[in-house]
């Protein structure tokens, strides 16, 4: 497929539920494109619409207005039968894994083959080398009841590629593991990007998910897309205000920081061997507060965000800033009436 | 008393109530399952919403619950002579059998499918599986404990309606105790029927829940 041509291309979508007494918008009106290869991130808050809108995208959800195009085919025209068809080319993976809990591990990734018409030993080959590629070759005979979370989204996982499909969609796919099984879960989606070329939708409420392994990212709020564009720069210099609230994970965290200036500092691929703030304090024999930090060393070059408090005296500041920017780390004054 | 007659009596009895108990669960099975499938895929959060059939349904089930047993086997006598040409004896007791378990038979399956994850629906719906597909791949192997504990119970109301029909000539163990107990007094050959049906409703609940705990694999 031509790059140029998105692989998902959603048009005013909008998804309206009617409840017993109201109509609540859960979606209004998005335009999104997603093209092949990419890592395209949706994050929001809870309720925000970014379930429904993932579950748009391969129809289990069909929206109020709006067309979704997939691979070139508006779903809306189709009939059940290719909808399902359809289905086969486009991979899911959940929050609560939704396993077959009666069937075992090497049945449950056989199960999209079966429903694909895939004969039996043809589709039991496939599912042992889909087990042994997620690291889980000696647990093909356990049941899901036996494994553990990770283990568990790893089957998901297998299960979700068995059918090669075109795109992979990930809903809280990492919400209900732990930090460590989370970063192998998501190294383990970048690998099946890179390898296979599949395309991933990852819908996630944590920033960190995003700057893992997202290239792209939409930001949702109340139903509308509020703020687009690639990681880096969303998340260097986010305008929206659901955006600036991502990123600084929460409002309260520099409200209690009094009158004084606090600066926003942002790696972003500078040395990590530099020790940056260490040597400004050096040159200029000022004290730096560090409010809060959250660096990640990424093969040698530093990602993530600071807040520092500067000194009072505004020519120091200035001069230290300079130093900043010479240095090419980004920075921005935060306002302090969060 | 408890002679060989008797005892070979009662043996007859028990063979006739086990063939009258297991044909009508079968028949009332192959009713009930059905419906009880089609009752939770047209129900209004189901996979294949359709109100006025899930209604319309729901309906005829719950009138034929409401009639007691005893009511519905004389009612519907002109059926069961239509059926198997006489209301009198152990087949003609299947008929009404199966017509009041059906229905009941129906809701036990209807629970037992509405037990299975919503999740595993919908991520068996997200990898293009059909309507017929999900309900034989996925919502049926699912709720298969579920399904066998049903199972246990449905069996052991039949045995007991089938106990009731002795009342109105029909045969096994609850003629038996119908016409030596009460009408006769004999009560020791009351008590030996109450006692085998004791035995005999004991030994289908615990066979169901063995096999139940035996084929659940959510340990």
């Amino acid at each position: 497929m031509d790059k140029s041509e998105p692989i998902i291309s959603l048009r005013g979508v909008t998804k309206v539920f009617n409840t017993e007494n109201s109509e609540v918008d859960a979606l209004i009106d998005i335009d999104l494109d997603i093209y092949q290869g990419e890592i395209y991130g949706i994050i929001g808050q809870s309720g925000a619409g970014k379930s429904t809108l993932v579950r748009c995208m391969n129809f289990l959800e069909r929206p109020t207005k709006g067309t979704v195009i997939f691979n070139g085919q508006n779903l809306a025209d189709l009939s059940l039968r290719e909808l399902l068809k359809v289905r086969q080319s486009i991979g899911m993976i959940f929050q609560q894994f939704n396993l077959l809990m009666q069937r075992t591990v090497l049945k449950n990734v056989c199960y999209p083959l079966e429903i694909a018409g895939v004969p039996k030993k043809e589709a039991e080959k496939r599912a042992v080398e889909l087990l042994e590629m997620v690291g889980l070759s000696d647990k093909i005979n356990a049941y899901p009841a036996q494994l553990s979370g990770g283990q568990k989204q790893r089957v998901a996982i297998a299960r979700a590629i068995a059918t090669k499909p075109k795109v992979l969609l990930c809903d809280e796919a990492t919400s209900a593991l732990d930090p460590m099984t989370t970063r192998s879960i998501l190294e383990l989606l970048k690998d099946i990007n890179q390898k296979f070329g599949i395309t991933i939708v990852i819908i996630t409420h944590e920033m960190d998910v995003i700057e893992a392994i997202c290239d792209k990212v939409a930001i949702l709020e109340n139903g509308r897309i509020v703020e687009r564009g690639k990681v880096e720069d969303v998340f260097v210099n986010p305008k929206s205000e659901a955006g600036k609230r991502l990123v600084f994970k929460s409002d309260e965290q520099f409200s209690e920081f009094g009158s004084e200036k606090v600066y926003r500092i942002v790696f972003n691929g500078q040395s990590a061997f530099e020790p940056i703030i260490s040597n400004m304090v050096a040159k200029f024999k000022a004290p730096v507060n560090i409010l809060f930090a959250n660096i990640k060393n990424i093969g040698g070059k530093a990602f993530g965000q600071m807040l520092i408090q500067l000194p009072e005296d505004k020519i120091l500041t200035k001069q230290m800033l300079r130093y900043l920017e010479e240095r090419s780390v980004k920075y921005e004054e935060v306002t302090q009436d969060a | 008393m408890l002679d060989v007659k008797t005892l070979a009596m009662i043996g007859r009895g028990i063979i006739e109530t086990l063939y009258m108990v297991i044909v009508s669960t079968v028949c009332a099975y192959a009713i009930g399952l059905p419906i009880g499938l089609i009752l939770v895929i047209t129900d209004k959060d189901g996979i294949r919403p359709c109100p006025i059939v899930n209604k319309v349904l729901g309906f005829i089930v719950n009138l034929l619950r409401s009639v007691p047993f005893v009511i519905l086997m004389i009612s519907v006598t002109p059926i069961t002579r239509k059926i198997v040409g006489t209301t009198l004896g152990t087949s003609a007791t299947i008929v009404p059998l199966v017509i009041a378990s059906a229905p009941y038979i129906a809701r036990l399956v209807e629970s037992s499918i509405k037990e299975v994850d919503p999740g595993i629906i919908e991520a068996a719906r997200a990898m293009g599986t059909g309507t017929f597909k999900l309900i034989y791949k996925v919502l049926i192997p699912e709720a298969k404990p579920s399904l066998i504990v049903g199972g246990a119970i449905a069996i052991t109301t039949i045995l007991g309606y089938s106990a009731m029909s002795g009342f109105i000539g029909g045969g096994g163990l609850g003629d038996i105790a119908v016409r030596y107990g009460y009408y006769r007094s004999e009560s020791d050959i009351l008590a030996v029927t109450v006692a085998v049906l004791i035995i005999i409703v004991q030994g289908f609940q615990e066979l169901g829940m063995r096999l139940a705990k035996r084929s659940d694999k959510r340990v």
